[in-house]
């Protein structure tokens, strides 16, 4: 592959330069988290390279011309709903100089005008009409030659699985079903089984390099460890009911756990003696767990990640979708978009809004994740060239039945060196 | 409660009062306590209630719920040291009959780092509006219905402390 058809070089991070001192996946230089040239390296061969960048979920823009504002790594777009009823996106950039086109987060509209000169777009991003574009008067304007149809708005290829949307740059990526492969479409079609419709969202700004966030979230070591909420109202715990699944590439994960008893539960925490285990507290209002199975779904937790900026999310009967944000090497956002199924009751939907309570920026299963990973960025400060210790589980990534294991960050960076240094 | 004669003004003013001063003094324990027992308490972005989406960043549906939540704050739940500091403008009561009153308020709370690192720091860390139900129980002013419309929809890295 190459990235030569977009004009751009085809730069390498440069073995022991940017890149790792050491072969294999299991321990990373703390440069990665903040170097300058690395995130920018990044944008250009990952983001904007050959991979799929969840942009949106098909039922936020149902009708044609209904568009939303995002970001594919820190590049703003936009993705709009077509006359034709297809899913278009494009650089929210004009083609003319440089302006930001779509002013607006979201809505509808029939075009997409620039308003520094009004250079307009249709639904799909093409150029559709230029002011004075044979001057005035016999005088100005352009060159006979000027043709709008070499003037429109970048456009990103999208697909849809799902109804998740995701776009890409790469002239390159394979089709999205390939890119997701088996594993993990499986467990898509399992959360993702029908029809759904956004609840809200939440937005979360941590200070944090965006693969801090990429490597928590496949982090099944942490769980237990840095939640305290279930262990400490004696709710069943994840660390050993549970599983990993990866696809080959190393990059999509899941991490998933299913119910225990509190028995096993106690023992596991006493013959640790660690710190999350405390002396049962119960709830004082327990209807926050109260909910009912969904009947497809067997898991009390699935977290699953699709490489690079995806995660889909469901905790008890709580179901979102992340979208990771990289906002400069030390910065990042993350957008949740919480969802129910289109055809949920009003009970199930209100089980699905009291249960927000475990995610999200307030998230009682959750709100550590920012504030760990802030720790990190905070602490590696000139610790360049030291390095992450990721051999919990061994060095490689194997499959693995248990919780204890680095192995899914061992695959996100196993996916991640690739991208970064292979040619394209 | 009187119509027109600023009593229902001054009693929601009062209840603010103390409402954001045991936040502000940390003393969360006290917080349920100005609420009624069959309470809603719910703190949704703005951009949810923009787009009449129902999805609250925290939301509790009763006065035990409000306790869970200190529970967890003290037991469970960690962040970074800080402390608040709220601003309150001016209450506008919205409604009133016998039984209750409704008033919007807007709020300022600046969020002040006390970790080693931004220790001593302060920052604007959330902006909006109090729409408050408020009862009087007992012979005390207690929130039925407290909803927390956030304009700062973009939380810095967490929301643990109450607004």
């Amino acid at each position: 592959m190459s990235l030569q058809a977009n004009g751009q070089t085809n730069r390498t991070l440069p073995s022991g330069d940017l890149g790792w001192n050491t072969p294999g996946v299991a321990s990373v230089p703390y440069k990665f988290f903040y170097d300058q040239e690395v995130y920018e390296v990044e944008q250009r061969r990952l983001f904007r390279g050959p991979v799929w960048n969840y942009i949106v979920l098909e039922s936020e823009i149902p009708n044609p011309g209904d568009f939303k504002a995002n970001f594919v790594g820190d590049t703003p777009i936009v993705v709009s709903r077509g006359r034709d009823g297809a899913i278009h996106a494009f650089v929210n950039r004009c083609a003319h100089r440089g302006a930001l086109v779509c002013r607006e987060m979201r809505g509808n509209s029939t075009t997409h005008v620039c308003i520094y000169h009004q250079w307009s777009y249709d639904l799909e991003g093409n150029l559709i009409g230029v002011p004075f574009r044979r001057g005035l008067e016999g005088k100005g304007g352009y060159a006979a030659g000027f043709e709008t149809a070499h003037h429109g708005l970048q456009k990103l290829r999208t697909a849809c699985y799902a109804g998740l949307v995701f776009a890409t740059f790469g002239a390159q990526t394979p089709p999205l079903v390939d890119y997701l492969g088996d594993v993990a479409r499986s467990w898509i079609d399992r959360t993702l089984n029908r029809p759904v419709r956004a609840l809200g969202y939440s937005r979360q700004l941590i200070d944090a390099n965006w693969k801090l966030y990429a490597e928590n979230v496949r982090d099944p070591y942490h769980g237990s460890l840095l939640h305290l909420f279930n262990a400490t109202f004696g709710i069943a715990r994840v660390s050993q009911q549970g599983g990993l699944s990866m696809d080959p590439s190393g990059g999509h994960n899941v991490i998933y756990a299913r119910k225990r008893t509190q028995e096993q539960e106690t023992r596991a925490y006493s013959q640790e003696k660690i710190r999350s285990y405390q002396k049962t507290f119960s709830l004082a209002d327990p209807s926050l767990l109260q909910g009912k199975p969904d009947p497809l779904i067997d898991t009390t937790t699935t977290i699953q990640t699709i490489f690079p900026v995806l995660v889909i999310q469901q905790i008890a009967n709580s179901l979102a979708v992340r979208q990771i944000v990289p906002k400069g090497p030390s910065r990042m956002e993350l957008v949740s978009t919480f969802f129910t199924y289109a055809d949920d009751d009003q009970a199930t939907v209100n089980t699905r809004l009291k249960q927000a309570n475990l995610a999200g920026p307030a998230g009682y299963i959750s709100m550590e994740d920012g504030y760990a990973i802030e720790l990190v960025q905070q602490a590696i400060v000139h610790a360049g060239d030291e390095e992450s210790f990721i051999e919990l589980g061994g060095t490689e990534r194997p499959l693995e039945d248990d919780l204890v294991s680095e192995s899914p960050i061992r695959g996100f960076w196993h996916r991640y060196r690739g991208l970064m240094t292979e040619e394209q | 409660m009187a119509a027109d004669d600023g009593h229902s003004r001054q009693v929601v003013e009062e209840l603010l009062a103390a409402y954001v001063t045991a936040i502000d003094d940390g003393d969360l324990e006290r917080w349920p306590e100005f609420f009624t027992a069959d309470c809603v308490y719910r703190i949704v972005p703005r951009e949810n209630d923009s787009l009449n989406l129902p999805l609250a960043v925290m939301s509790c549906n009763s006065q035990a719920a409000l306790t869970d939540r200190i529970a967890a704050y003290r037991k469970a739940n960690l962040f970074a040291p800080h402390a608040y500091r709220h601003m309150l403008g001016p209450v506008r009561v919205t409604g009133e009959d016998k039984l209750e009153i409704g008033a919007r308020t807007n709020y300022a709370v600046f969020r002040t780092a006390l970790d080693p690192i931004d220790y001593g720091t302060s920052e604007v860390f959330s902006v909006g509006e109090y729409r408050d139900r408020i009862v009087i129980v007992d012979g005390l002013a207690r929130f039925r219905e407290k909803t927390v419309v956030v304009d700062t929809c973009k939380i810095h890295t967490l929301l643990a402390t109450p607004l």
